[in-house]
């Protein structure tokens, strides 16, 4: 018997622990590690640089989006994530001194081409933000208005129909049927919240962006969220930036790991959860930094 | 070298829970490490009260096995573990389950040990078992300590000594056979010895299940059944 190896009733090597330990440190050149590409995207960035004035937010990102994928974005506060998703629908547009370089494109049309309609992009890319917002008006209005602004109905009966079908989708059409004409802002947080997503769907989007959107709802109301993520991601396109780990985890096909406003790494879900592919992914994954 | 490396967590606690089923790992691992050698020499010695000592010690293998599967669950619970630390607490949940099945098959092989302590006292056949059992003690001593050290190289090198340990377990019963051939008043205490190897093989099964386990934490790579 190798009497050396003998552990009997022997805590764990001391040494054990801090051997080699790896920098957590990110260099200047290190690329984004993982499954950034597909070969049909319905979004693809490619070398993107978002500042707002001087600061650079984004370092150079390049990733693909596949149709009917839901892509999870991850990082800590700050990393850039939300910058990025924003930057996908133009929603930067509206911000002073922010900047976007490099190409962003949905199924090869350029978005940020100086000819394109960005009230219709924004159509086209739904975004659903942390609180939900109705406008003060009905239910019924405020899923109808986006439909009416677009011209997508040409009658009552088609704007009716609308209506129900987003709601149906949204999964919130059972509980607010009886009360189409009363106030948005009556409902409760989790159902405002699908509120949002049914008036973003009804204007047909292609995608739609999603900014934390449970972060402000209790456990039973994100269960339903998360739910209908899985349902929409049927027909549509879902990128999700979310703090909860355990939500990406549960919703999304793959997951994209932001630091410091880059772009560390992209790989599916179950594998960046089990076996993240980059020290710093494992870090934040694990609760070593934040 | 593959090791694991360690970073602390925000949460301290959370590093302390990990330790914890690390270190009460480690300490079953020792326990029942010792079960098996006394159980060997219990069998080797025709030492009937050394045999009854590890059988009634098997039930503080058990207790552990219990209380740190329990403590996994509470670190599941409370702490939603990712990556890494998932993969040690669903290896610790494992392990624990691989050691109670070691402390099992040295209580039986320490009931072997009480009825052939009660036989004829010749020596055949306890060759086999000291060979067989020197062996298995050094595989399972060798699998702990790759689990100290969260070493893959130490763990993989181990999980090769299991191949040597099949083809003496083989040996062993050829030779046991023979012994039953040649001597049919033979048969009974050959058969208990033939038991008794058997269990020792099954030791380096669960031993290698260790090492393999240690792989997947340290690696993230499934390699059982290859």
């Amino acid at each position: 018997m190798n009497q050396n190896a003998s552990t009997a009733g022997t805590k764990p090597a001391k040494d054990a622990k801090p051997e080699a330990m790896q920098t957590l440190e990110l260099t200047d050149n290190e690329a984004t590690v993982g499954q950034c590409f597909t070969d049909k995207p319905k979004m693809s960035m490619r070398n993107v640089n978002v500042f707002y004035e001087d600061k650079q937010a984004i370092h150079d990102v390049s990733v693909d989006i596949a149709k009917n994928e839901v892509i999870a974005m991850i990082g800590p506060s700050g990393c850039g994530k939300s910058t990025f998703l924003r930057s996908l629908n133009r929603m930067n547009d509206t911000v002073d001194g922010c900047r976007v370089e490099g190409k962003i494109c949905m199924d090869g049309e350029d978005l940020y081409a100086p000819k394109l309609d960005v009230v219709e992009l924004r159509a086209r890319v739904g975004i659903v933000f942390q609180k939900p917002n109705p406008f003060p008006k009905s239910i019924y209005d405020n899923v109808a208005y986006g439909p009416k602004l677009h011209g997508l109905a040409d009658s009552r009966v088609d704007l009716d129909e609308i209506v129900e079908k987003s709601l149906r989708k949204a999964s919130l059409w059972d509980e607010v049927k009886e009360r189409l004409h009363q106030a948005g802002t009556g409902l409760s947080g989790g159902q405002q919240q699908r509120l949002y997503i049914a008036r973003a769907i009804a204007v047909s989007p292609e995608m739609i962006l999603m900014d934390e959107p449970c972060s402000a709802l209790d456990p039973i109301a994100t269960a339903k969220i998360e739910e209908l993520i899985e349902e929409l991601s049927e027909n549509f396109t879902i990128a999700i930036v979310t703090h909860s780990m355990q939500q990406a985890a549960r919703v999304s096909h793959r997951t994209a790991y932001f630091h410091l406003g880059r772009l560390i790494e992209v790989n599916p879900t179950e594998q960046v959860f089990t076996m993240p592919a980059h020290r710093l992914t494992e870090a934040y994954i694990t609760g070593r930094f934040g | 070298m593959d090791k694991m490396k360690f970073e602390n967590h925000y949460m301290k606690q959370f590093d302390e829970e990990l330790e914890e089923i690390r270190t009460r790992l480690m300490e079953m691992g020792g326990k029942v490490e010792q079960q098996l050698q006394n159980a060997i020499r219990a069998v080797s010695d025709a030492d009937s009260k050394l045999a009854e000592e590890v059988i009634k010690e098997e039930k503080f293998v058990d207790e552990m096995e219990v209380d740190i599967d329990e403590a996994c669950i509470l670190i599941i619970a409370r702490r939603q573990p990712a990556a890494s630390d998932l993969r040690l607490v669903m290896m610790v949940t494992k392990a624990v389950n691989d050691l109670e099945r070691i402390g099992d098959e040295a209580k039986k092989i320490a009931n072997h040990a009480v009825i052939l302590a009660g036989e004829s006292k010749t020596s055949e056949g306890y060759t086999e078992v000291r060979h067989l059992g020197q062996s298995v003690v050094s595989m399972l001593s060798n699998a702990l300590d790759a689990f100290a050290r969260f070493d893959v190289d130490a763990a993989m090198r181990t999980i090769e000594e299991d191949k040597q340990i099949d083809l003496d377990y083989k040996t062993a019963l050829r030779e046991l056979v023979t012994y039953m051939m040649e001597d049919p008043r033979s048969i009974s205490r050959a058969i208990n010895i033939l038991w008794v190897v058997r269990s020792l093989e099954r030791i380096g099964d669960h031993a290698k299940n260790l090492c393999e386990q240690i792989v997947f934490v340290v690696k993230g790579k499934d390699i059982r059944h290859q």
